[in-house]
């Protein structure tokens, strides 16, 4: 058996596949062969390695060099300089963008510093379209574990003492959940894993099953276990091809290794799993709407109770769990409960992904312990605001979720935090706004999304929602009243009283947070007409300082509207009822005589 | 690969599948163990340092230390290739000159496992590789 | 019984357990108002998609307002039905309703019976304070059905008529948000579909989005042309409901009015669907009897059992469905049709006009009769049968409009000859009265005895499925008679799987029969509407001096006269159809 001497790390997530990482991986095993090297250099596609900023991530295993932004043009540099010669492609790695020193090793990396890798722990380090990686990693120990040591009860007993809650955004104690399901009497039970990601930026779930597939099957198959289900399905949105290629091709090896099937690991369990595509609408994460997608109806929720632990896919118990939950699990039967419930807060054990989007220095998939403030996520993982500037806010748990601000920085992060926050924690994602960022125009932008997305099964979603986005519309247009002002707060409140489910009674809270935060920036909007990050268009006025103005013509000869009169050699105007906002008279005044108002 | 019947199959399968990946698992954590590099540069190449390194690999392996061993670039002494920059936990590396097979076995015996420094190391103007 | 104590609105109540919050409340006589649910309790169909949420109620220490359709009581609970974040919640909600619906309720065809009209009412809404845009939808029209979808506030009422109750799965929900609509598959349209034109989904729509099409310009324009001479034939279950139109209370007998109000219409013979109907059970009826004799004789070529094919929602599902079962249900037509063929022919010799001369008018309490009437088998020389069949409402529309006061009419008689008819033909307007009258016949002409007793109790009801056996003289007949198009197709399946044991089987696409009808009044939810116009039936059957068909004098004189007997060659010409396999007629456009 040939031993490698060095591993080379290609992510193969989906972020730096966009960016050639596939190319790049060919170029590297062709080069490999063309060294002769092929005994000694291992060059393997893993998942994602989180930081997606800097992608294609290249990781050359046992120095623990971290290259970024590789280029298939790179390769024949890595191998020649690295691999033979033993010397660091310097201008591939990391540079510090605090000191600007460059970082070799991913571990000196603020970016993975403080991060604790569990849901992700194979990410980025195994080959995830090879079982063999994930069993030399304790892959299926867990199961075998449940399945030859302990009985269903006792499983659900440690995951209740793990305190592990779902981290699909509802929270709920996911070995209740279990309990719940395991007690429902029925001849056929069902595991079902939400892999129908929606939240705008989160794309954990994506990363883990494109990543590390097994450990979801493998937990699938110890809730089956623990419910008494032989047959387990995981909904995943069609537009992740990727993902749903890894998991095939997972399956199938759990299928031929015994691990999925009849009489696993000769204990007489019986398990299997098969895929179910959704169309990507937000909604089908809600579980009964989930259920009714698999079903082949209309994805659209029904009311709960019944819950699907008592009533689910085609009326049998149905145990829902998202795919970051599942992949908890394998590690805590290993490692045990009191390992688990060791990391994180009170109430909120573990740790938990977040996708970091939007201003941030260091955009990306993280895993932090509970408890972690946004200060040490947003500063220090993250890296910090782009280009300088000053923190405003951060909306958390995507468009049902809130946006928490400066005071906030220093809340350590759980579930319970969030909420009292006024934000929550949804599935995680993170997008971080700095003081260019019109909050009037961010609870627009969610509404517009949760507009798209509502079934329009129940009218508080589907007209209410719509009502609360041209409200908005309206404001940025600034053609907002007072009385809209009391419109918006009347119906969010509404909407969240009276809407069937999940979407629709959480759709307000972008409204309801900003405004509570930020009522100063909406007053703004109706009174003054005016909005303070220049974001709504419709708002700016540009205005010729008379001063400055020389009489050069050049705005009025560029403006493509001829909204700017003046003589030459006098002072030009701009015609406010005929300025489209364009900016062409900014960029062509050679005296800064335009300026925005 | 044919099925897993047993929780004993799996583990016996774990194991062997384990020393495939031992090398990155140790990459993940190169401080705790012992950490030898050695200088792979043209000088060093031609001077024996693939075998040297391929030595160390399988008498770790074989003596059931946990080590990492990586190559580097030209550590500046080429008078003295093959060199190679042996840390051990948690103490300042030491860099060794004239490594062959039999300076290796010593090394490993006396340095790595007792701590004995042994003849050939070059203490002139240390410096590693990497910047820190 | 378990049973479960809450507090509703200051109110210790007490219930069994399983029991809503809007059952309960309405159990100690709390009102909380309702727009999609639907409970038609006699004939267990419930819509509750909790989808309008203007059934919301407080119930203390849940975090939401709770919709009452469909939770729960739970011991202890605590509810407030109409405190002011209840009260403010659901006018907001209706607010946003109708800021997504047109407010052209004057001209609407449901305008005086819409329910989202008189909840906009009750709620005394003055203003909307959520204007903005409204989603569009392109109206559809069929040969029956009207689909105005701007109106249409997403109940789901028709949705579920159309796929749980009829299991006819053309009516579903489309597009996403804002722009959902309820719309056939593929949003085809519905003479593209599979739709029978039940009118299930009309019956129970609250507001203006389905319609019927209406006919009744064109029955003003005939009555207005001095050429033609204009035939009006009304339909058994007509003269049951009809009155409700007019304040009446639910199950009122109206036959005298009704001939009254027609005649006062202008039309020129006022005659009666029922003699038809007669004139149907000598056809079904010893068709029956026909198959009946050859199958036990041993022709396996003849198929058990009989279906009755008077129903034209039924025709349609099995001409869609069930193709390859076209030869089990009667060749009989419908009654709506053998009297158009009667009238243009035979009674158009007696008067001495011709066909094109003649417009026949309908009054149904049916939608399909509209598609049935428009059939091209049912036409001679593209001079249809039937001309225009309206419903029962479009009546009750005419009458009001041709400024007849319909209480105040005397009772009069039909006109002969085709105006009478008997007890049994009457029957034909509810679940059970087709196949009874058919038995009424069939027995005395394959026995040769008289009946000692014509009611036969066993087939009636409001069950869905009913069996009987009625004992011929010696020889068992099985009867089995469904109503909704779900439930018959049960029995299809069946007889499909081998597994019928049935000699004959009445259908009627309707719940409840032609009297819950997709043309009827509007029911508005309250199923105790169907039972009394069926109690109404039975009513005038008792009361019919003839109960039998085969002895309606005129129905004796027309086989004299004309058609010879049934099934001759010229009932076969006339009175006789053949169905078509219709399963790849529908299509995308």
């Amino acid at each position: 058996m040939s031993k490698f001497k060095m591993h080379i790390l290609v992510c193969g997530g989906t972020g730096c596949h966009a960016s050639e990482s596939d190319m790049l991986l060919d170029n590297l095993k062709t080069i490999v062969s063309d060294k002769g090297l092929d005994g000694e250099v291992q060059v393997i596609a893993t998942g994602c390695f989180g930081f997606c900023e800097k992608g294609p991530i290249v990781k050359i295993m046992p120095d623990n060099t971290f290259y970024t932004q590789v280029t298939p043009a790179d390769a024949r540099e890595i191998i020649e300089e690295h691999i033979v010669k033993g010397r660091k492609v310097t201008r591939l790695l990391y540079v510090d963008p605090e000191n600007k020193e460059t970082i070799a090793d991913s571990k000196h990396m603020g970016f993975y510093k403080k991060q604790l890798r569990i849901a992700l722990r194979n990410c980025g380090f195994i080959d995830p379209e090879n079982i063999d990686e994930y069993i030399a990693r304790d892959g299926y120990e867990a199961l075998a574990k449940c399945l030859t040591e302990m009985t269903p009860q006792q499983v659900i007993e440690e995951m209740k003492k793990s305190g592990l809650r779902g981290r699909g955004g509802g929270g709920f104690s996911a070995g209740l959940k279990w309990e719940i399901t395991s007690k429902s009497v029925s001849d056929e039970k069902y595991v079902v894993c939400n892999a129908d990601e929606g939240d705008p930026g989160a794309f954990m779930d994506r990363s883990i099953l494109e990543g590390d597939p097994h450990s979801v099957i493998e937990a699938m198959a110890i809730c089956g276990y623990c419910i008494g289900a032989a047959f387990g399905l995981v909904y995943i949105r069609a537009e992740y091809p990727l993902a749903i290629d890894r998991l095939k091709i997972a399956i199938k090896q759990a299928r031929e290794y015994g691990l999925l099937g009849s009489d696993i690991l000769g204990t007489g369990f019986n398990f299997d799993i098969e895929l179910r595509y959704g169309a990507g609408a937000f909604v089908c994460g809600e579980e009964t709407a989930l259920i009714h997608s698999m079903e082949g109806l209309r994805g659209e929720p029904t009311v709960k109770p019944p819950f699907p632990s008592v009533s689910g896919y085609y009326g049998k118990p149905t145990n829902v769990n998202n795919v970051e939950t599942f992949a908890n699990v394998p590690v805590i039967i290993n490692q045990g409960a009191e390992w688990f419930a060791s990391i994180g807060t009170e109430k909120s054990k573990g740790t938990k992904v977040f996708a970091l989007a939007g201003k941030i220095n260091n955009v990306g998939l993280i895993e932090v312990p509970m408890g972690t403030t946004l200060r040490e996520v947003i500063y220090e993982i993250g890296g910090g605001i782009k280009d300088g500037k000053k923190f405003k806010a951060v909306q958390t748990g995507g468009p049902s979720g809130g946006c928490l601000t400066e005071k906030h920085l220093d809340t350590p992060i759980d579930y319970d935090n969030l909420v009292a926050s006024g934000s929550m924690m949804g599935s995680g994602g993170m997008i971080v706004m700095d003081e260019d960022d019109c909050m009037v125009s961010m609870a627009k932008f969610y509404l517009d999304f949760t507009v798209e997305e509502s079934c329009g099964k129940c009218a508080p979603c589907r007209i209410g929602n719509k009502r609360l986005y041209e409200i908005l519309d309206k404001l940025t247009q600034g053609k907002g009243t007072r009385e809209d002002i009391d419109s918006l707060r009347n119906l969010s409140h509404v909407i969240k009283d009276t809407a069937l489910c999940g979407l629709g009674q959480t759709s307000p809270n972008p409204v309801l947070s900003t405004m509570d935060n930020f009522m100063e920036e909406y007053l703004e909007h109706v009174h003054d007409k005016k909005c303070r990050s220049g974001q709504c268009k419709a708002l700016l006025q540009y205005i010729i300082e008379p001063e400055n103005c020389v009489g050069c013509t050049a705005c009025a000869r560029n403006c493509p509207v001829n909204a700017i009169s003046g003589e030459r050699k006098g002072v030009h105007i701009i015609d406010q009822a005929t300025c489209i906002k364009c900016g062409a008279c900014l960029e062509k005044c050679k005296f800064n005589a335009v300026f925005i108002k | 690969m044919g099925q897993v019947k047993s929780l004993a199959d799996l583990r016996k399968i774990k194991e062997d599948l384990q020393v495939k990946m031992s090398l990155r698992e140790k990459s993940n954590n190169p401080e705790s163990l012992v950490q030898v590099k050695v200088a792979m540069a043209t000088c060093g190449i031609a001077s024996g340092a693939k075998q040297v390194m391929d030595f160390f690999i399988d008498e770790f392996d074989k003596r059931n230390i946990q080590a990492v061993v990586t190559q580097t670039g030209c550590m500046g002494y080429c008078f003295a290739e093959p060199t190679v920059e042996v840390t051990l936990p948690g103490q300042e590396p030491v860099v060794f000159g004239y490594v062959d097979a039999k300076k290796a076995d010593d090394i490993i015996e006396k340095y790595v496992k007792n701590g004995e420094l042994v003849e050939g190391i070059i203490p002139v103007n240390y410096q590693t590789i990497e910047k820190k | 019984m378990e049973t479960i104590k809450l507090t509703i609105d200051n109110k210790a109540i007490e219930v069994a357990k399983g029991t809503t919050i809007l059952k309960a409340a309405r159990e100690a006589g709390i009102h909380i108002p309702t727009l999609c649910y639907l409970h038609l309790h006699d004939l267990n169909i419930e819509n509750k998609p909790a989808g309008c949420r203007i059934c919301v109620v407080e119930v203390e220490g849940r975090r939401n307002l709770a919709p009452a359709c469909v939770t729960e009581c739970t011991e202890g609970m605590v509810v407030n039905t109409h405190n002011i974040k209840v009260l403010n919640a659901r006018k907001t909600v209706l607010e946003l309703i109708l800021s997504d619906h047109p407010t052209d309720c004057l001209i609407c065809a449901k305008n005086g019976n819409c329910e989202l009209q008189t909840m906009a009412q009750e709620f005394g809404i003055r203003k909307l304070h959520y204007e903005g845009e409204q989603s569009h939808y392109r109206e559809d029209t069929s040969p029956a059905i009207i689909r105005d979808v701007d109106k249409c506030i997403m109940c789901r009422r028709c949705e579920m008529m159309c796929n749980e109750v009829q299991t006819v799965g053309v009516l579903s929900a489309v597009n996403r948000g804002f722009m959902s609509v309820v719309a056939p598959a593929f949003e085809m349209n519905l003479d593209h579909s599979v739709c029978t034109y039940c009118g299930q989904c009309v019956a129970v729509c609250p507001t203006g989005a389905l319609t019927e099409v209406d006919h009744t310009n064109s029955v003003i324009r005939a009555l207005a042309d001095p050429t033609k001479t204009v035939v009006v034939q009304t339909a058994p279950a007509v003269r049951a409901a009809l009155g409700e139109e007019f304040g009446m209370e639910a199950g009122t007998l109206v036959t005298g009015k009704l001939a009254a109000a027609l005649r006062r219409l202008g039309f020129n013979y006022v005659f009666d669907t029922d003699f038809a109907a007669d004139l149907t059970i000598m056809e079904e009826g010893t068709e029956l009897l026909d198959r009946l004799t050859r199958h036990l004789n041993g022709d396996k070529n003849v198929p058990l059992p009989i279906l009755t094919s008077c129903c034209p929602g039924w025709v349609n599902f099995f001409e869609h469905q069930f193709p390859d079962m076209m030869d089990i249900p009667s060749t009989a037509r419908s009654p709506q049709q053998m009297f158009g063929a009667i009238a243009k022919t035979y009674f158009a010799e007696k008067i001495g006009i011709n066909r094109e001369n003649m417009v026949v008018v309908s009054i149904m309490p049916c939608l399909a009769k509209k598609y049935e009437c428009q059939r091209d088998e049912f036409a001679t020389n593209g001079n249809p049968d039937v001309d225009f069949s309206i419903s029962t409402r479009e009546l009750a529309h005419l009458i009001k409009q041709s400024n007849i006061d319909f209480n105040a009419l005397p009772d009069e008689d039909f006109d002969n000859p085709l105006g009478e008819s008997t007890g049994a033909a009457v029957i034909f307007g509810t679940t059970g009265g087709v196949i009874e009258a058919a038995v009424r016949t069939a027995y005395e002409v394959h026995t040769g005895k008289k009946l000692a007793k014509v009611d036969f109790e066993e087939l009636r009801g409001m069950d869905y499925i009913r069996k009987a056996t009625i004992d011929f003289d010696g020889l068992p007949i099985n009867i089995g008679i469904a109503h909704g198009l779900g439930n018959a197709r049960k029995l299809l399946q069946d007889i499909k799987d081998g597994k019928s044991e049935f000699h004959a089987i009445e259908i009627m696409a309707c719940p409840g029969g032609c009297i819950g009808g997709g043309g009827q009044p509007l029911h508005h939810g309250d199923s105790s509407v169907i039972k009394a116009r069926q109690k109404a039936i039975y009513v005038e059957d008792a009361g019919k001096t003839i109960r039998k068909s085969h002895e309606n004098p005129y129905i004796v004189k027309l086989y004299e006269e004309f058609l010879g007997k049934p099934l001759s060659e010229k009932s076969h010409h006339l009175l006789h159809t053949h169905y078509f396999d219709k399963s790849n007629e529908t299509f995308i456009e």
